[in-house]
């Protein structure tokens, strides 16, 4: 194997910690691994955070392609190959930088089964990684695929009543995506003769010099996809698993579905669909804008009548997610760059609102709004985070909602006038339903009687908010963090789109 | 010396057959108070043919024996580096899969001197029809193997079921292999041979594709293939647990294995008239193994539609035909039947009140009380689902490599359809054990049953992901010779 093994060093390095509590639970049995994993858990996601953030000292953002590659022939056209631009960088730091706050989360929350469910999230996370350092097609698609089997568990095992429903459908709507993938994927594999991305999205035979994939194949070859990676975004009409996956799992699984899992979707756009398939993907830019309209109007209007908090989350998400499609499709550099910072900023405060959710649900054991009110009273501080985040959320200036909005904005302007003037209902309406929220659950007199002993946040919770707070601010004031980082990507995947254009 | 020079060549099935009555006439001495003695031996026998196949394989040639002029020029057994591969995983399969038996053969008392004698004998049949380069010797070792299954399936003499697992077994079996004589005669009748070499170099006719129809149909009924897949559900749930824990392992990928074999050096030329029937077969297997388990509460009958379902993705691999799909379904079926071997290890494990589990409610909260075995047990089915980063999941990409690569595209689509739908009841499986309370507690595990499933769930387990190069590499030598 070549390369400077960080990469590969940050994706498996979760997985050793796995492996390590796995161990202790066979030997040790499962009162004395449930201790322990807890502080494996947490050093090991540190470790890998540390780690990633090493890998972040190395890359160079000036550059544009692939660095830090790790590489390993394995069989036929396919190889270990492992490398990251600025976008996947950033995607991994999110989930690295995410991880740690949700075992902390949940090892107060979580009461039965704390080894194996400590196990389930590090072998998700290297999952998590792996998708977005892989290089290649099939190695992609084991990380991808494989990702549902923890999740699969977190949700079924650790979630609320109505678990089985959600865990199959969400796993089976995933696979049935998944797999037109993989055919598709084959396909390319046959036809290329190689499942390397870098070579795939040159999209020219190496020795004759012609198209690898010609337009008509295009279609057919990002429609499978587009199956894939608008389950998984997930896109209007096919995003009914996500409000009943995040209902139902556990408070750490919603907030890394929400933050991470969703963001492989957009991720695999911008990776493959765009870069391999331009023709296709300009082919289909009309119906990417309509889908992604209809995604933030619609999405947002069925949010505003949810009477579950988590619920009404799931459906801002899906709203969100619109805007990162509606980015990505508009092939201008705004558009680009904002889609990949609505994603970042996306994980940051949907992932802060579903830890709000949590803080509430493990005091009262509900989620139901109608049964809050008032809890400025008891939870001030509770009440000002909830705000910040609702805020940002709502896309306030200042936050890092509002640049990834206004950018993704800008570019579906320059692409479509009639696409984001539908966008730009979808933000008036995301206001209205935050803000509903935040008035039925925060403000008002405190009816019932159940919340009156109510705690504010402990010194967890508000360590966990606080950062993630500062983030959401952060990336607000500062977006050129992120910006200076995706330069590269964005460059060499318009560089592409460009090509096909013309 | 030409005849010890043929016994050579044919040393694996030699050894199995010498012992078989060896094994016999020890058997009828010291009765069933040596059974126990005699599993081992077989063991050991089995374990010994596989390692000399392996070693014939590790030579590198095919390898002719009984040959006489003129009826059979070419030798009425030919083993190339194909059936070789698939003789090796039946072998050693058929081993373990005796191996475990023997804790539920004692509290079932079952434990009788036939047993590991009948385990052998079917092997050495599916061995031979393997080996076979003639359709005489193919019919042969078909029923060797079918005569064993058949008493196997019943062995359970004081169970009614099991008994009338046995004669469904039978009468629809022998329908079977009067389909696969009358398609041979129709084919000698067309081709004047039996010899595969005299199909091959014969004119493609009419005639010959109608035996060649009725030859399909006898082989698909053994490989349990849809739509002759009736027999399956219903003689995985009568018959006894370990019986069946062979059914799907050893005889599978000899069946599949002997199907490719049959149709692509005898009938390659006459590619077309198979090569659409195959596509068909697969897919209804692949559909009606998926959509068929999704009612079923019995573990085995679960397993039986998941084994006509897996059935159908390697056929993909006949379907497609060269090299690829050759190496794609041996690559397919290795890794099934490991996995499923896994399986009834597990299911030959779990023990409630001295009964072999049986519902999938059996399963619940297994986790609690054992959870090695549900671990275990996840990545085993997982791996049969073809889910990866489980090792089944190389098979899957392989069958569908080689499909995509012989314009089969509906069927790779098909296959997807399938694989969502039988994954609706796998993940029943893993929801039971994972998810639900624990029900009664279930017995002590023996160890040896538990090894098995460590073992194979660890071959199944993502390890093999880094190894799969070198299964591949098998695999495509094999296809190659």
């Amino acid at each position: 194997m070549t390369g400077p093994l960080v990469l590969t060093l940050t994706t498996f390095l979760p997985l050793a910690g796995a492996l390590l509590i796995l161990a202790l639970r066979v030997v040790g049995g499962a009162s004395m691994a449930g201790g322990a994993s807890k502080s494996i858990a947490l050093l090991t996601s540190l470790a890998t955070l540390v780690v990633s953030i090493m890998a972040l000292m190395q890359f160079d953002a000036s550059k544009v392609g692939y660095q830090l590659v790790d590489f390993a022939p394995w069989f036929g056209g396919s190889s270990y190959k492992l490398g990251v631009d600025g976008m996947a960088i950033a995607l991994v730091l999110l989930t690295t930088a995410l991880m740690p706050l949700c075992i902390l989360q949940s090892m107060k929350s979580i009461e039965d089964r704390m080894a194996e469910y400590m196990i389930a999230f590090l072998i998700l996370e290297t999952l998590m990684i792996g998708v977005f350092c892989a290089l290649d097609l099939v190695l992609f698609y084991v990380f991808f695929e494989g990702g549902l089997i923890p999740m699969f568990l977190i949700i079924g095992v650790w979630g609320g009543k109505n678990r089985l429903y959600a865990a199959f459908k969400f796993f089976l709507y995933t696979l049935l995506g998944s797999l037109l993938l993989l055919a598709a994927l084959i396909y390319m594999s046959v036809v290329a003769g190689t499942t390397d991305v870098a070579l795939l999205q040159e999209g020219l035979n190496p020795e004759t010099g012609a198209l690898l994939f010609p337009p008509e194949v295009q279609t057919w070859l990002w429609l499978a996809f587009f199956a894939s990676f608008a389950v998984k975004l997930p896109m209007f009409p096919v995003h009914t698993w996500l409000p009943d996956a995040h209902v139902e799992a556990p408070t750490a699984g919603s907030v890394v579905l929400a933050a991470v899992l969703l963001k492989m979707g957009g991720y695999g756009f911008i990776r493959f669909s765009l870069p391999i398939f331009p023709d296709a993907s300009l082919l289909f830019q009309p119906l990417m804008f309509i889908l992604s309209v209809i995604a933030i109007v619609y999405a947002s209007l069925v949010a505003f009548r949810q009477t579950d908090i988590k619920k009404l989350v799931a459906y801002s998400s899906v709203a969100h997610m619109g805007f990162v499609t509606l980015g990505i499709f508009s092939f201008n550099e705004a558009g680009l760059q904002g889609a990949i910072f609505q994603m970042i900023s996306h994980g940051i405060i949907s992932g802060a609102l579903f830890f709000c959710v949590g803080v509430i649900y493990d005091r009262m054991h509900t989620r139901e709004i109608a049964f809050y009110g008032g809890l400025v009273h008891r939870m001030p501080v509770y009440a000002a985070l909830f705000m910040l985040f609702s805020m940002a959320n709502v896309g306030l200036p200042g936050t890092s909602g509002f640049v990834g909005e206004i950018l993704t904005m800008v570019g579906g302007f320059q692409a479509s006038t009639w696409a984001a003037a539908g966008a730009a209902l979808g933000v008036i309406f995301s206001a209205v339903y935050m803000l509903t929220l935040y008035r039925r659950v925060v403000f008002g007199e405190m009816t019932n009687d159940k919340l009156a002993d109510i705690k504010d946040v402990t010194a967890l919770e508000f360590f966990i908010l606080g950062l993630l707070a500062i983030s959401a601010l952060g990336f607000g004031v500062f977006p050129g963090l992120v910006f200076d980082l995706t330069e590269g990507t964005t460059t060499e995947v318009l560089r592409m789109i460009g090509q096909a254009g013309q | 010396m030409d005849f010890l020079a043929d016994i050579n060549n044919a040393a694996p099935e030699a050894i199995l057959a010498g012992f078989g009555l060896v094994g016999l006439l020890i058997g009828a001495i010291g009765g069933d108070r040596i059974s126990g003695l005699l599993r081992l031996l077989s063991v050991v026998a089995l374990a010994a043919a596989a390692v000399v196949a392996a070693i014939q394989f590790g030579r590198g040639e095919a390898i002719s024996a009984f040959a006489s002029e003129p009826l059979a020029p070419d030798g009425l057994y030919k083993v190339s580096l194909f059936t070789l591969f698939a003789k090796v995983v039946t072998y050693a399969l058929a081993a373990f899969a005796l191996l475990m038996s023997g804790g539920f053969l004692k509290t079932a008392q079952m434990e009788r001197y036939e047993y590991p004698l009948l385990i052998v004998f079917g092997s050495l049949g599916a061995g031979m029809m393997l080996s076979a380069n003639d359709l005489m010797t193919l019919y042969v070792g078909i029923e060797t193997l079918s005569l064993s299954s058949y008493v196997l399936a019943a062995f359970r003499r004081d169970s009614i079921k099991s008994a009338e697992a046995g004669l469904k077994y039978f009468v629809l079996g022998a329908l079977a292999s009067g389909l696969l004589l009358y398609g041979s005669s129709l084919v000698y009748g067309f081709t004047g041979g039996t010899g595969y070499a005299a199909i091959a170099a014969a004119p493609s006719s009419i005639g010959l594709t109608f035996g060649l129809v009725f030859l399909i149909c006898g082989l698909a009924f053994k490989a349990s293939a849809a739509p002759f897949h009736i027999w399956t559900p219903d003689v995985y749930e009568g018959a006894p647990a370990p019986v069946v824990a062979f059914f799907s392992t050893a005889p599978k990928i000899a069946a599949v294995g002997v199907l490719a074999h049959v149709l692509f050096t005898a009938f390659g030329p006459h590619a077309g008239s198979w090569q659409q029937i195959l596509a068909i077969i697969a897919a209804l297997s692949m559909l009606i193994g998926a959509f068929g388990a999704l009612m079923q509460n019995s573990i085995k009958r679960i397993l039986a539609y998941s084994s006509i379902s897996n059935v159908g993705f390697a056929l993909i691999g006949v379907a497609a035909g060269a090299e690829q799909g050759a190496a794609a379904l041996l690559v397919y079926m290795a890794l099934y039947v490991v996995a499923t071997l896994g399986l009834f290890g597990g299911v030959l494990a779990l023990r409630r009140g001295g009964r072999a589990i049986d519902q999938v409610s059996d399963l619940n909260g297994l986790v609690k009380s054992k959870p090695g075995i549900a671990l275990g047990l996840m990545v085993l089915i997982f791996s049969v689902a073809g889910i990866p980063p489980a090792a089944g999941f190389w098979g899957k990409l392989q069958v569908f490599t080689a499909g995509i690569s012989a314009d089969l595209l509906w069927l790779v689509l098909v296959g997807a359809l399938a694989s969502v739908v039988s994954l609706g009841y796998y993940l029943r499986l893993v929801w039971a054990m994972f998810m639900k309370p624990a029900g009664e507690p279930l017995d002590k595990t023996d160890m040896s049953v538990g090894l098995v499933v460590a073992i194979t769930s660890l071959a199944m387990f993502p390890v093999l992901t880094i190894v799969i190069q070198i299964l591949l590499d098998l695999a495509m030598r094999a296809a190659g010779g």
